[in-house]
């Protein structure tokens, strides 16, 4: 099928546009006299309200349940230290009226009913913005921080999950949103007597009684899901409403959005319903050439010579602190017993062939005589947009109008300002080619997806087992 | 003589702790009480009066028939109402039988942070504490599943052991530890990031935090207590202790059981205050605060039950008589008003006036956060302290 859209007949697609508060990686580039705290209320503050200001769909924030770690310590040369993330999301709903508040959550170190209260209870209090961003861990090094401990086999996690969303989705719908009746006069606070009644019995869960908190105003938060595997699409086809995806190239991203808007047919669901966001960063110049200049700085300082040593050594599983990053690769191949360097973080997953990935690499440094920083500068780049404002607002637009993403979830590199130039300067252009919102139309987070109202579900809906993605910061880490 | 200051809180539960109270003319539409605006409005009042604190009920199962029905989380109210304030300390209830200490340590952590350190936490034991009276908690552990429950005798160290790692976490942190280094390239100095290594019998939790050290350092832990295995929980892991005490004459004997528990605890030293508790229902006319409650009372068919005493009266009254119980060895009280709006308007338009006007409450906030308004000081680091010696 044809990936070029026909524009003659189609209207143009509105863009979604969110904001990531920057998580414990390497993007925030700390170091900036401008680079604020991650940790203060007022960062996250001005942060909600710069994105609001510009009218974005909603904020975003990772997880990561346990300090990463490489050779045995506590890694730092990143941002370190982040807040709960519900309980940062409850406190923005007080400094924003219309901005979604987006958490990733995790289903391994949870339990379904506390998780549905947190969720109904922010959904309540922020008016119906909120939104989960569903993922699980798979590992005993995050479990040491909690009761449960890291005790499931791998595909006993993915069970698990299955089963904490399906259970969840039972609360959220336990309550139908018409059982408050409120009648002072002959006492009925509800007109349910028993409202709220639940049961799920499976292979991991089994609890039943009655849900306490009322039908919230979304009825669920909306529901991401950001992993890319066979069964992660097909569950966002059958039930997400959202995809945190990392297709960051266009020919990618309308390899992906065409796949995963495919599936949805068959379980009934429009393809407006389920909106495709890939993560992105941008650099901003007055000029495409500045922006490059300056795109250029900031890798530098986001992959130090130390930062580009720990980077090398997680995909050798090696201690290479004798390397310098000025320069070449080192001789000896990687060690592919288990992976020991580096704990806690997503990017040591991806390397799924060490000995091939270290080939190209050798390759690669060789022909354009890079250094290991160079190196890793180049092969773990995030920049996606560099360019002028304009550069950059046709561009975001060439991708949505293309089919490559429905939207984009931005994460700036200094915090908590960095979005103000975003704001200031790019989304007026998109907002004078009309594909950008000026004022918001809706309330919630849904109608400003363009996700209709949830029908109330009696009966659980068997459609499709829902997966969930399978990283600890939740998305990229 | 200078009379001796007393601390006051207040308890915000549902429409207020009468079964009935939803039903009052006055009372907010019962959908408000799922709603920010109603909580923001109730903690605004007890900033106005200066109060200490404002605590938030919280609990898991469904409240049975006859009473408001459905309750948030109380820790997202708090986080909720913390940007919009600015003095009142905010305490929500959490159970330590069901959750996690790491996750609970890094929720208060985060609302220090967003009030700027006013958080504090009730602590509370699931299925337990009212037994018996109208509102008991019913069993909480088939909303949460297969974990193995913990013997109810067992339930009381477990949440000592529960508070113990939400507290190291806390410490897990030096407050200087961000060092934001660009010579050297690090963000922060491991050195002083610390691992907790707590191992108990119902869990072992490794840390550090994710969440650094919060403003206060340790935000107050404020327990209810109504009995030896409780007083005993609160000399060991609590700043303040709610007590219910039926008559002055039964004070001084619960101080004393607080004081050898805490002595016992190896904490004689450290303050922990003692504040009472109230279930008010006031009217300026006393008559008419007697026929308000047994019009609450006739409202919902039976006699209103409380695990706290109940006091009926004018707000003067009250006065002499939270006065009188001072005298006998109270720092302070926590009040839990009958009915919202009223009762909660005659506390901090009424009572608190004539507080003042007997020298027995601060005239206005002399401090920024909650610990302040306790008169406790920002304690060291345990494990800064380990490190420097």
């Amino acid at each position: 099928m044809s990936t070029e859209p026909d524009r003659t007949s189609k209207p143009r697609k509105q863009i979604h546009l969110a904001a990531h508060f920057p998580g414990v990686n390497n993007t925030t580039v700390w170091s900036d006299p401008r680079s604020g705290s991650h940790i203060r209320f007022d960062s996250f503050r001005r942060f909600a309200q710069i994105a609001e200001r510009a009218k974005f769909d909603f904020l975003f924030l990772a997880e990561g349940l346990r300090l990463r770690e490489q050779n045995g310590e506590i890694y730092d040369l990143d941002v370190v230290g982040r807040p709960d993330t519900f309980t940062v999301l409850a406190a923005l709903a007080a400094v924003t009226d219309r901005l979604g508040l987006a958490g990733t959550i995790n289903s391994t170190f949870n339990e379904p009913y506390e998780v549905a209260r947190q969720f109904a209870s922010l959904d309540h209090l922020s008016a119906g913005r909120a939104a989960w961003n569903v993922v699980t861990s798979w590992d005993a090094f995050t479990g040491e921080n909690f009761r449960r401990g890291g005790y499931l086999e791998q595909d006993q996690r993915y069970e698990r999950a299955r089963s904490f969303l399906h259970a969840t989705q039972t609360l959220f719908d336990s309550w139908h949103g018409d059982e408050i009746a409120d009648d002072k006069a002959t006492g009925a606070f509800l007109a349910e007597p028993e409202p709220g009644r639940f049961s799920v019995h499976d292979a991991f869960f089994d609890i039943e009684g009655q849900f306490n908190v009322p039908r919230s105003p979304q009825g669920r938060p909306v529901i991401f899901q950001a992993g890319d595997s066979e069964q992660g699409r097909e569950f966002a086809a059958a039930e997400a409403d959202a995809i945190f995806s990392r297709h960051g190239t266009k020919d990618a991203g309308q390899a992906f959005y065409a796949d995963v808007k495919d599936r949805m047919a068959k379980y009934g669901r429009d393809r407006d319903q389920l909106k495709v966001l890939p993560a992105a960063t941008f650099v901003l110049g007055e000029t495409d050439a500045e922006a490059q200049e300056l795109a250029k700085e900031i890798r530098h300082q986001q992959v130090s010579g130390q930062t580009a040593i720990r980077f090398l050594e997680q995909l050798w599983n090696r201690d290479l602190s004798s390397y310098d990053p000025d320069g070449p690769l080192p001789e000896i191949d990687p060690d592919l017993g288990e992976h020991t360097v580096a704990r806690g973080r997503a990017s040591v997953r991806m390397h799924r062939d060490p000995l091939e990935t270290a080939r190209e690499w050798r390759e690669l440094a060789e022909r354009k005589n890079y250094s290991i920083r160079e190196l890793i500068i180049e092969v773990t780049g995030r920049q996606n947009f560099i360019g002028s404002a304009r550069t950059i607002a046709d561009t975001l637009d060439d991708y949505v109008q293309s089919d490559a993403s429905d939207g984009f979830i931005l994460v700036p590199h200094i915090t908590p300002d960095g979005l103000g130039e975003f704001a200031d300067k790019v989304v007026p252009l998109l907002q004078e080619k009309g594909v950008f919102r000026t004022e918001y139309e809706g309330t919630t987070l849904r109608e400003h997806l363009g996700l209709r109202p949830l029908p109330r579900r009696d009966a659980r809906s068997t459609a499709a087992e829902p997966t969930v993605s399978q990283t600890p910061e939740g998305v990229a880490a | 003589m200078t009379q001796q200051q007393i601390h006051l809180a207040v308890a915000l539960d549902g429409a207020g702790w009468h079964q009935a109270a939803w039903r009052e003319p006055d009372a907010v539409a019962a959908a408000e009480l799922f709603g920010a605006a109603y909580w923001l409005d109730q903690v605004r009042r007890a900033e106005e009066a200066a109060l200490d604190f404002v605590t938030f009920e919280d609990g898991l199962p469904l409240q049975p028939d006859g009473q408001v029905r459905g309750r948030l989380d109380a820790s997202l109210i708090a986080a909720r109402v913390a940007p919009l304030t600015s003095h009142v300390g905010l305490v929500p209830t959490i159970t330590t039988t069901h959750t996690e200490p790491f996750h609970v340590s890094k929720v208060l952590a985060t609302l220090d942070y967003a009030s700027t350190g006013r958080a504090g936490w009730r602590p509370r034991l699931g299925a337990l504490g009212e037994v018996g009276l109208p509102g008991a908690p019913r069993d909480e552990a088939p909303l949460f599943g297969r974990r193995t429950p913990v013997p109810y005798v067992e339930l009381f160290a477990e949440a000592a052991d529960h508070v113990e790692v939400v507290r190291r976490l806390w410490d897990s942190w030096e407050d200087d530890a961000e060092i934001r280094d660009a010579a050297t390239g690090r963000f922060v100095d491991r050195e002083k990031l610390h691992y907790i290594d707590f191992t108990g019998p119902h869990f072992s939790v490794r840390g550090p935090s994710i969440t650094p050290r919060p403003p206060q350092g340790q935000p107050p832990v404020i327990a209810l207590a109504h009995q030896s295995d409780a007083y005993t929980f609160a000399a060991r892991s609590a700043d303040v202790v709610l007590v219910t005490p039926q008559s002055t004459g039964g004070i001084a004997p619960i101080v004393q059981e607080i004081r050898t528990a805490q002595a016992a605890a190896g904490r004689a030293e450290q303050p922990l205050l003692v504040f009472g508790e109230f279930v008010v229902f006031l009217d300026e006319d006393p008559k008419a605060a007697i026929a308000r409650k047994e019009r609450l009372d006739e409202t919902a068919g039976e006699a209103f039950r409380s695990d706290a005493p109940v006091f009926v009266g004018s707000p003067d009254e009250l006065a002499e008589q939270l006065e009188l119980w001072a005298q006998y060895g109270l720092d302070g009280f926590r009040l839990r008003p009958a009915a919202v709006p009223h009762d909660l308007d005659a506390i901090t338009t009424r009572l608190v006036p004539r507080l003042r006007e007997l020298g027995l409450f601060r005239q206005a906030y002399t401090a920024d956060t909650l610990r302040g308004h306790l008169g406790l000081e920002r304690p060291a680091n345990r494990y800064a302290a380990v490190a420097a010696a």
